[in-house]
């Protein structure tokens, strides 16, 4: 009987052993890229067989306008104001699944953002409310605490400390997925505030007046896409990234028919700021009738997400 | 339990915190140093940042708008050599900038003419010279904007 106990014991150390090794292993999420780039110059050198695996396993990381630089885009293009495009925050106890609390969350980020980027300070501070209800159910610890909350209302007429806590809940809400190996829900989160941006986009641009940056920076989400379709298809086993999939690509079929050409980028520094300047030329064709399909898609995918 | 016992166990728990603990360092190591140097840019909440080794590479997508400045920061552990980067048009693969050619400089701020997907490529130098167990540390990589 002894004996079998320390067999048992072994067998339990072998299995605690071979866990590690397979946690320790999937937390580098490396994913295949054939052969090395060879893009960078050799330095010094390591022995083969770590060499081998690196020029194997890139990580690669696709990034999505954030709800913050969402809305500072729709703010950048001179747009309006309109509260009644944000989703009310008396739905937020509508979401009960962790997909409409992942894609909410990110729809309250963008409307927060919007909200604060206008100096509308109550709104800030509803929203906020909103999408710490939509944390909390996510369970993402401390990404939004009391402490968040007090700090905004006692900054609530400075918009930079406002802008710098929005941030911070970002990044806190994102490192903590990722962390954790919550990467899809993480991407679930930036795809529902991409749409809420695109939403209030679409919505604000004036009736037969498809002109203006507004329009431009809309158009501008087409190179936003095949990103959004990669980061997506990194979670191939997540039933809520692949649903969320499937609605980016009947939005992709839609931008598809919207044309930006761009011309040879060449990059000029300033020597005395030592900003560089990225410059070519490009222009954008896009009709009022996929303009019109486009924003009755973005309304009805929309109006799924926040049902 | 016998004393080896509790070894091994102790080893096994090493095992599977440490990455977790890493990880959690590493979120304060891209906050504390990485968004901090973003300033005046205004951080847009991204995180970006991962556990390299010496030698490892890798890359990252982002579309970056017309009439608005940024940062890039690529920010590396202080147990690694300072990080290199190259930024990419995604259409052709033509270099736009190169750090080592600015004494791998950490950032680079740039505005657009018109929006292009860019992508950037990071790597972890190896150090000059044989390296039988390479390093690993974090590295971040982190954007700011500002209004045109």
């Amino acid at each position: 009987m002894n004996r079998n106990l320390i067999l048992t014991g072994r067998v339990s150390l072998l299995l605690f052993v071979f866990l590690g090794f397979i946690l320790t292993g999937c937390n580098r999420g490396t994913k295949s890229e054939g052969v090395g780039s060879g893009d960078f110059e050799a330095t010094g050198s390591l022995d083969v067989e770590t060499q081998e695996q690196l020029n194997t396993a890139k990580r690669i990381f696709y990034s999505l306008p954030s709800p913050l630089e969402t809305a500072m885009l729709i703010k950048n293009a001179g747009a309006e104001y309109n509260e009644g495009l944000m989703n009310p925050t008396e739905n937020t106890s509508k979401y009960i699944t962790s997909k409409s609390k992942a894609l909410n969350l990110g729809i309250y980020s963008t409307d927060l953002s919007y909200a604060s980027l206008f100096d509308q300070a109550q709104a800030t501070l509803n929203y906020i409310e909103a999408a710490k209800e939509m944390a909390d159910g996510l369970n993402i610890l401390d990404a939004i605490n009391e402490e968040t909350i007090q700090r905004l209302e006692d900054h609530i007429n400075n918009r930079d400390v406002i802008i710098d806590i929005i941030s911070e809940t970002l990044m806190n809400s994102s490192s903590f997925l990722k962390e954790n190996g919550l990467e899809a829900t993480a991407s679930v989160i930036l795809v529902g505030g991409w749409l809420e941006g695109l939403y209030i986009a679409t919505n604000l641009v004036k009736e037969n007046e498809l002109e203006g940056k507004l329009v431009e920076r809309i158009v501008d989400q087409k190179l936003s896409l095949d990103i959004m379709v990669n980061l997506l298809e990194e979670s191939p086993d997540d039933e809520d990234a692949m649903a969320i999939l499937e609605d980016v690509k009947v939005l992709k079929t839609i931008f598809d028919k919207i044309t930006i050409e761009q011309g040879e980028v060449t990059a000029v520094e300033d020597p005395e700021t030592n900003v560089t300047t990225l410059k070519s030329e490009s222009s954008i064709e896009i009709t009022q009738k996929v303009f019109n399909e486009l924003k009755s898609k973005v309304i009805e995918i929309r109006t799924s997400y926040i049902s | 339990m016998t004393k080896k016992g509790i070894l091994l166990l102790s080893l096994v728990a090493c095992m599977l915190t440490l990455p977790m603990a890493m990880n959690a360092q590493c979120k304060q190591f891209a906050k504390n140093t990485c968004k901090a140097g973003l300033d005046p840019y205004q951080h847009d909440g991204n995180y970006h940042a991962a556990l390299l080794i010496e030698g490892e590479e890798a890359e990252l997508y982002k579309t970056f708008y017309s009439d608005r400045n940024y940062r890039i920061g690529v920010c590396g552990a202080s147990n690694l050599s300072p990080i290199e980067f190259k930024v990419v048009d995604t259409r052709n693969g033509k270099v736009l900038y190169d750090n080592s050619l600015k004494d791998f400089d950490w950032k680079w701020d740039f505005k657009l003419e018109s929006s292009q997907q860019l992508k950037i490529m990071v790597k972890v130098p190896v150090p000059n010279e044989n390296v039988i167990e390479p390093e690993e540390g974090c590295v971040a990589i982190m954007f700011g904007s500002l209004d045109d």
